[in-house]
């Protein structure tokens, strides 16, 4: 059992639901990264996402292509991403971490040696976000291969077809993106939301993450209902920006927004 | 290596999943894939739907003017002293370049798909225009991209879409110009997937865009053939386009492909030389990865990140480049080479003052390049440069490296 699963399914039997924040790897600057994810951890979270920043983030909105670009300016590269959760690992064997990027990075350094070191640095999931499994036939089974999972998106457009096909190709959880949009663009509809992944349930035994749209503990708590796990990454980032030159200010503002999200989560335990 | 490409080969390609080779595929985020599979769809069925043939031929036929003409540029031939150089006149259409054509067949699969909101990307402003053009003629909505960078050195043609209705939106982002008008039209898309539908101006981005755009500016290619046949009873010898993404590339060679007696020479931006680093030639100096949705070459550092490009043409200025021309590199089919803007600037002023036509700056690289492979061939070959575009919307810019103010 892979170290994400093992979480998932100690939450589930303790009937909470995961939370499970974003923060793009060396933002503000690649010093802070690993007390960054410790920081998290205090405050709460069962997973961390950690962004591999690129230069052409599709998929983001403002809020996350400046941290990229925050983060590009001080050299993070894939390689040191990799080597910041090697550091975190070293003092916390259990919290699993995903990485979340686009292809390029990956591709250019090679998809084995990717693999590889991301092994090695204790990386639990890989998620792609411009590689639908369409494309991760030569991708997927190397991170497979070495217990890491392959972790695809689902979108509010994705057929019925595509989400039992995606759901095949992935493990650990499946991320449901909750609106139609890039990162940190709207506020979501809970019913709506609420419906698709009640849909996403009937057609997937994985666990289901939401993302997209969560920016605090009511939001949180909403999502969470219905789901078993909510991802929050825009408003991380965007008080990592607000607050990038006072360290300590940064970690007190991140827990200040995060752990009321834990509270709400866990009171829907009862 | 050299493949000799059979008709039947060329059909098969690109396949069901829109690789070429290892190239091109469809890579996008997963809200994307139901509208480019879509999309996929109906194209597969309106390509031989009758209708949908007709009516894009009489559009090309009574809107844009075409066919474009096929001219023998004599007093360049003689003074140049090679080959015999003859230019196909992608300048004459409406709008003043190549790009309309696809506008024009994506705009028909638009209203076909029951679109309203038509969004574009921009670089030199060609495609831009070209999309405002077609939309302001259907009554669409539209939003057009462009770089802040582009809209600073591309300001006629920043009010020429105004003009026609569009809005155009400036994009501050990265390198601002037109990799990053790509990326924020794509997610613009993302947000709008439902209404809205996405022109994409050359032969790259996820499949089917790059099959598509090529079908819609083989135009140039089939008439080419025909009036090559008609003007002197044979096939040219080397055809020469510039190559940005590659869409007026592409659509002049394609069906070319299976003559192997003729020779390709796309021509991509050299920019202050490929020695500086300081260009926009991903075939020429880059190497495989992926961006905007498909695989291909790209410039890009050591670390997979996208490298800042330069060009004195703004439609060139592009760090990838469309997937079928990437397959046609490593398998030899097609020749990549460069010139760097000084050369493409001769380039322009030898077009403009010998045969009185100026080309657009993008078209200018081929020009330049086709005079010098010109010079090396015999009186009795022929060569065919395609002018993708006009050069009215570059004065400002050669003005102002002559230190003129306009």
């Amino acid at each position: 059992m892979s170290r994400i699963e093992g979480v998932l399914k100690t939450l589930k039997d303790q009937g909470r639901k995961a939370l499970i924040p974003y923060i793009t790897a060396g933002d503000p600057n690649p010093d802070e990264t690993v007390g960054l994810m410790h920081a998290l951890v205090s405050a709460g979270a069962d997973i961390i996402e950690l962004g591999v920043p690129f230069s052409d983030p599709m998929a983001d909105g403002p809020v996350i292509q400046l941290a990229c670009e925050r983060a590009l300016k001080h050299g993070t590269s894939l390689r040191r991403v990799v080597a910041m959760v090697k550091e975190f690992r070293a003092t916390d064997p259990d919290t699993p971490v995903v990485l979340m990027g686009y292809l390029n990075p990956m591709e250019a350094m090679g998809y084995e040696t990717f693999a590889t070191l991301a092994a090695d640095a204790g990386i639990d999931g890989i998620l792609t976000v411009d590689l639908p499994p369409e494309e991760a036939d030569d991708v997927a089974p190397l991170f497979s291969a070495r217990d890491i999972d392959p972790i695809f998106l689902l979108a509010p457009t994705t057929t019925d077809d595509r989400i039992r096909a995606i759901s095949e190709h992935s493990s650990g959880y499946v991320y449901y993106v909750s609106i139609k949009g890039v990162t940190g663009s709207a506020t979501i509809d809970v019913d709506e939301v609420a419906r698709k992944v009640a849909h996403v349930h009937e057609l997937t035994a994985l666990p289901v993450g939401v993302g997209f749209g969560i920016r605090d503990a009511k939001t949180a708590a909403a999502v969470g209902r219905v789901s078993d796990g909510v991802i929050v990454g825009s408003v991380l980032v965007d008080t990592i920006a607000r607050h990038q030159t006072d360290p300590a200010a940064l970690r007190k503002a991140l827990t200040d927004l995060l752990h009321p999200m834990r509270v709400a989560l866990d009171d829907l335990v009862h | 290596m050299s493949v000799k490409l059979t008709e039947e080969m060329l059909k098969a390609l690109p396949d069901a999943r829109g690789h070429f080779g290892t190239f091109g595929g469809r890579f996008v985020s997963e809200t994307l894939m139901d509208s480019l599979m879509t999309l996929e769809k109906e194209y597969l069925r309106l390509k031989d739907d009758p209708d949908f043939q007709a009516a894009f031929d009489k559009d090309l036929a009574d809107y844009v003017g075409r066919p474009s003409p096929l001219y023998f540029a004599e007093r360049l031939t003689r003074e140049t002293g090679g080959a015999q150089i003859w230019l196909k006149r992608e300048d004459l259409n409406h709008t003043g370049a190549h790009k309309v054509n696809n506008t024009i067949g994506q705009a028909l699969l638009a209203s076909f798909l029951g679109k309203k909101r038509i969004i574009a990307e921009t670089g030199a402003g060609q495609h831009g225009v070209a999309t405002a053009t077609v939309c302001a003629r259907l009554g669409l909505e539209c939003h057009v991209f462009m770089g802040s960078e582009d809209i600073k050195r591309q300001s006629l043609n920043v009010y020429r879409m105004k003009l026609l209705g569009a809005t155009v939106h400036s994009v501050e982002s990265g390198t601002k110009t037109l990799k990053d008008a790509m990326n924020d039209a794509m997610r613009d898309w993302v947000a709008n997937v439902d209404d809205t539908f996405y022109i994409i101006g050359t032969v790259a981005g996820p499949h089917p865009y790059p099959l598509l755009v090529r079908d819609f500016q083989s135009v140039i290619g089939r008439e080419l053939r025909q009036q090559s046949m008609d003007a002197v009873g044979r096939l040219p010898d080397a055809l020469v386009a510039c190559v940005g993404g590659g869409s007026n590339a592409i659509g002049m060679f394609y069906p070319f492909l299976a003559d192997e007696d003729v020779q390709l020479y796309g021509v991509e931006a050299g920019g202050f030389g490929i020695e500086t680093g300081q260009h926009a030639a991903p075939l020429c100096a880059g190497r495989p990865g992926v961006l905007h949705g498909n695989r291909t070459y790209l410039m890009e550092d050591e670390n997979g990140q996208i490298a800042g490009t330069h060009s004195v043409s703004a439609g060139l200025d592009y760090p990838g480049v469309g997937p079928e021309h990437a397959w046609l590199k490593d398998i030899g089919r097609a020749n990549y080479v460069s010139v760097t803007d000084d050369e493409a600037l001769d380039g322009f002023r030898r077009l403009t003052r010998v045969e009185g036509i100026m080309p657009a700056l993008e078209s200018a690289h081929a020009v330049a390049y086709g005079l010098k492979l010109a010079s090396t061939m015999d009186k009795d070959q022929m060569l065919v440069i395609n002018v993708s575009g006009r050069g009215d919307k570059d004065i400002h810019t050669i003005a102002q490296l002559d230190g003129i103010e306009i």
